[in-house]
């Protein structure tokens, strides 16, 4: 009470009076203070003038390539490649250079298919999939594609590049961990930088290897329970390996999927109805269900013989990326035209489809004994026997420019000699570890015994005349 | 942090060709009959519109600050937003997330975060207004097939019915999407003849004779050295970009620039800096500022500097300001990237996009980019330059090793198209498109501002951002349009800012007098029964002639 009755004094008095004062005080002194002399300098006009004036701004090109370069006179497609091929010689070649193994791209079904679209929707759809570029057709194709994959849902892209380019950045994140096969080819190399994601590489086809990384990861990830619940992990490989031809181990990598956690994204460029008995690509070579893998992300421009690629995979996980695919929501529609003879190409598959692998098979198995025992020993086979696409590397020691202009040498000299032959075409500087300069031969289901042996003497006769 | 001297004050004082600044309104002129107030209020200068529809370079507007929204629409924006999340809330609290992964129990969920929330509560509520499937040309008719939803959204099923509807949606400007003419007997014959695809990429044995000539008549059309085309036209920016830009090189780029610009200018890996859209002066500012400071790391002057813009904006509808972006990168010493995505065949006397629409110098642009899906009725993109240009691109684009080239057909298509629009098929046909086109554009836009609507962008650009805000009225629009048998585009949050939904319309070269009369008209039924006419500005009553 008697604390109550003081109140008043001291609200009004000396104490708060001083306090008050005190208060007063401070602010004073902040608006007064001098301030800090700020520790940036300050420059005057001319100063910045003559900056920008002394500025060199390198030139757009810094370094033009020279006028000879090879890419520059990239060899000119006369008429319709198939396979046999016109390249201005005077002959028509035997094509081991394209990517149509099948030859479904020629059929006269699937032209004709794409011809009767062309008469209902023009060639171009001029619009992205959200804004009316979205056709029956595109429906068609996709539930056709995810029948066919026994899944449940595909998603279509316009070129085969941007699908693995896409897709990936799509589901991985940053501060998401990818497990890449140090040799998968280039879009999925780019897909990889988009996604902003750890990515951590194992040694080509190296399941050993990957192993011991998803072991160390787990012992980092022990330490830190929190952030390892949040973290995505992604394994990121490729049926068949563009740049090396071997297949990827399916079974193995399943296994360790199942172990680990992983999320599977499998890329089958290559190796869509090049393989397995019902032409479906590696799960069925390997028989691995569907639900094995989260994302099979493939292309119709090589076995399909069409244009565009598509994702195939479970509704939950396709239907992400039609919001979130670049590639998908800011591009214009596949042309429907294209997409028709795709549809036509898949119906194809399904009907022939075991008939027109066994038929690659055996020209692959053939191709790659006939180049194993005829080639010279200064030139290595790459690749598996089944694999459709085989690499063929110098074996003695020099640079890749050297390499790169003996193997052009070999070209032209298989040229001579009816072969038309390619040198894999690579970006040295940009890849991340570029694989050695080789000749990327294709081998397509069209081709007999003879021709396949005719062909191997002469790239064989070709390699020596070159090596000597 | 330098400090600036005042940079209006002591620049020399050039001329700013139509600077948002001088404010100069000149009375109506007699052509059009409207708005003379309006013009004031948008602070642009008054473009002489006797003489041919796309004339005259000086007189041109291009930047000038759009209408805004009222404080109170703004709000009721929020509000529903807002109203929407808080159901999604409650409704994932009491029943949670049903769609759950089968044979992956125990593993980290693939989608975290507030993108697939947003999806599941706004998104899914009204996505039938977009991927909407169409079985006929998407040309200046179309045929939408209906769908309808079982479960408020989470599926679509077809209903089996066609809707014919005027086709306001899709990228057509000078009505080459077509299933019979020139263009489509050109493209059957290269399929019989040629076949539909490559298989290889171009440094392979993809090269045809068809991409040759098609190169050299792309060169042609710009008015440049040289040209190279590519198979898609998003993947040109993101291909390419890193093969021109690398990690010491700055870049200017406008706020609204299009996803596959950001992504391409990221993989790059050179700085990037933002300037206000379509905005001169700011983006003097920032280059000045980014130029003098050098890399922000390292403090090592840059390797060199780029502009990067595009011609027409398509979620704006606005025509970037190239007289003043040259003026500027000359002073610098720096690029200039244009990407005529929407521009290319919609703008300018010859149809040669923003570059012909000033009537600027093609060498002043140093590197033209553009696709041929929406002009040409194709598919695909190209870049053209100088010769160096070109020729490094070659050598190094990812394309040009690792894609497969361009669909004979496709190619047919472009070609075919272009010659037209050049008048090399001998006939006037080309004009009279380009022509069209800047009719219907200006008619279309004068009378839909004359509603009383806000609409962004410049008046000759042929497409036509309608603001809505609301989420629930862009759905509305869609839908009754559609209903009255018009089908536009709407678009909203996350494509646009949080209070930029609009309805957004494209005009085409097909469309006659009375499909935009029709079109018109049904806009303004569904306007009123929204009540969407938000616009301030008085309007003057005079009838519009097309």
């Amino acid at each position: 009470m008697e604390c109550l009755r003081k109140l008043p004094s001291l609200i009004t008095g000396p104490y708060h009076l001083a306090l008050e004062g005190v208060l007063v005080l401070c602010i004073l002194w902040l608006f007064t203070a001098k301030k800090q002399p700020s520790k940036t300098i300050r420059l005057s006009l001319k100063e910045e003038e003559d900056l920008l004036r002394e500025w060199e701004p390198e030139p757009l090109v810094p370094h033009p390539p020279p006028p000879d370069h090879p890419s520059l006179h990239p060899r000119t497609v006369y008429g319709k490649p198939s396979k046999y091929i016109n390249i201005g010689t005077g002959q028509r070649l035997l094509n081991f250079a394209t990517q149509n193994y099948l030859g479904l791209g020629e059929r006269e079904e699937v032209v004709n298919e794409a011809l009767s679209c062309l008469h209902r929707y023009g060639v171009g759809s001029c619009g992205p999939r959200g804004f009316y570029g979205t056709t029956e057709v595109h429906l068609q194709l996709e539930e056709k594609l995810a029948q066919f994959f026994n899944s449940e849902a595909a998603i279509l892209y316009a070129y085969g590049f941007s699908t693995s380019a896409s897709a990936i950045p799509a589901y991985a994140k940053n501060g998401d961990i990818i497990f890449a096969d140090e040799m998968v080819n280039f879009s999925l190399q780019r897909g990889l930088q988009a996604s902003r994601s750890k990515v951590i590489y194992f040694r080509h086809n190296d399941l050993g290897h990957l192993e011991e990384l998803l072991e160390a990861q787990e012992r980092q990830d022990a330490k830190d329970p929190k952030r390892a619940n949040a973290t995505r992990k992604f394994v990121v490989v490729e049926g068949i390996y563009m740049n090396t031809g071997r297949l990827c181990d399916l079974p193995g990598l399943v296994t360790l999927r199942q172990r680990y956690r992983l999320r599977l994204f499998l890329d089958e460029a290559v190796s869509f109805a090049t393989l397995g008995s019902h032409c479906r690509g590696i799960t069925d070579h390997f028989s691995v269900p569907m639900k094995e893998v989260d994302l099979l992300m493939g292309t119709l421009e090589g076995a399909g013989g069409c244009a565009g690629g598509f994702c195939v995979g479970t509704k939950f996980v396709v239907e992400h990326q039609r919001l979130s695919g670049l590639g998908y929501c800011f591009s214009a529609s596949l042309p429907p035209m294209l997409a028709a003879a795709s549809i036509k190409a898949v119906e194809l598959l399904e009907r022939e489809g075991p008939e027109l692998v066994e038929a690659l098979q055996r020209a692959c198995t053939h191709t790659h004994t006939a180049l194993t025992a005829t080639l010279p020993d200064s030139v290595e086979v790459g690749g598996d026997e089944i694999s459709p696409i085989k690499h063929l590397r110098l074996t003695r020691p020099c640079s890749d420019d050297e390499a790169e202009v003996i193997l052009r040498q070999v070209v032209q000299q298989a040229q001579e000699e009816g072969v038309a032959l390619t040198v894999a075409a690579y970006l040295r500087a940009q890849e991340r570890e570029a694989p050695r300069p080789s000749i990327r031969v294709s081998v397509s289901a069209a081709l007999s015994q003879e021709e396949i042996e005719n062909a191997v003497g002469a790239i064989s006769r070709a390699f020596q005349k070159v090596l000597g | 942090m330098v400090a600036h001297t005042e940079l209006s004050a002591q620049l020399p004082h050039e001329k700013i060709v139509s600077s948002g600044k001088d404010l100069e309104c000149r009375s109506g002129d007699s052509g059009s009959g409207v708005t003379g107030r309006q013009e004031v209020q948008d602070n642009s200068v008054q473009k002489n519109l006797t003489s041919q529809p796309n004339g005259g370079s000086a007189s041109k507007k291009s930047y000038h600050k759009e209408e805004e929204c009222s404080l109170f629409v703004a709000f009721f924006t929020f509000l529903s937003y807002g109203v929407l999340l808080m159901l999604g809330y409650v409704r994932e609290f009491f029943i949670p997330v049903t769609t759950k992964e089968k044979n992956r129990e125990g593993y980290v969920p693939l989608y975290i975060g507030f993108e697939s929330f947003y999806t599941r509560n706004v998104y899914r509520r009204i996505q039938d207004c977009w991927n909407r499937p169409i079985s006929s040309v998407p040309g200046a008719e179309i045929n939408l097939l209906e769908r309808y939803t079982p479960d408020y959204g989470w599926t679509m099923k077809l209903t089996g019915k066609i809707l014919k509807c005027i086709n306001a949606g899709s990228y057509n400007y000078l009505g080459f999407a077509e299933n019979h003419g020139p263009c489509h007997d050109a493209a059957e014959v290269t399929t019989k003849e040629v076949g539909i695809t490559t298989s290889s990429p171009r440094l392979e044995l993809g090269t045809l004779e068809i991409h040759k000539k098609l190169e050299a008549l792309v060169s042609e059309f710009l008015g440049v050295e040289d040209a190279i085309t590519f198979g898609m036209g998003f993947a040109t920016n993101v291909l390419n970009l890193p093969s021109i830009l690398g990690p010491s090189c700055l870049v200017l780029s406008d706020e609204f620039n299009h996803a596959s610009l950001i992504l391409g200018l990221r993989l790059s890996g050179a700085t990037v800096k933002v300037f206000q859209h379509n905005n001169a002066a700011d983006l003097e500012k920032k280059l000045r500022e980014a130029l003098i400071h050098g890399h922000p790391r390292t403090r090592r002057p840059w390797k060199k500097a780029m502009i990067v813009v595009e011609g027409i904006y398509s979620m704006e509808g606005s025509i970037c300001d190239l007289p003043n972006f040259i003026r500027i990168k000359k002073k610098y010493k720096t690029y200039l990237y244009v990407d005529e995505a929407h521009s290319i065949g919609a703008l300018g006397p010859r149809g040669g996009g923003v570059v012909d629409y000033y009537g600027a110098d093609p060498k002043d642009v140093d590197i033209h980019m553009g696709t041929f899906t929406k002009s040409f009725g194709a598919a695909g993109g190209y870049i053209a330059g100088s010769k160096d240009l070109i020729d490094h691109l070659r050598v190094n684009s990812h394309a040009q090793s690792y894609a497969a080239s361009m669909p004979p057909p496709v190619a047919q298509q472009i070609i075919t198209s272009m010659s037209i629009i050049m008048g090399k098929d001998g006939s006037v046909e080309g004009k009279r498109r380009i022509n069209h086109l800047a009719r219907n554009t200006k008619y279309f836009r004068r009378k839909v501002k004359q509603m009383g609507y806000i609409v962004f962008g410049n008046e000759d650009s042929p497409v036509v951002p309608v603001l809505l805000f609301l989420p629930a009225t862009i759905a509305m629009f869609v839908r009754e349009l559609t209903k009255r048998g018009v089908a536009g585009v709407g678009v909203g949050f996350p494509a646009t800012k949080i209070t930029g939904g609009r309805m957004r319309f494209c005009l085409s070269a097909s469309h006659t007098k009375e499909m935009l009369d029709k079109i018109l008209k049904e806009v303004d039924v569904v306007g009123d029964m929204c009540s969407c006419k938000y616009s301030k500005i008085p309007k003057s009553c005079k009838p519009i002639e097309w």
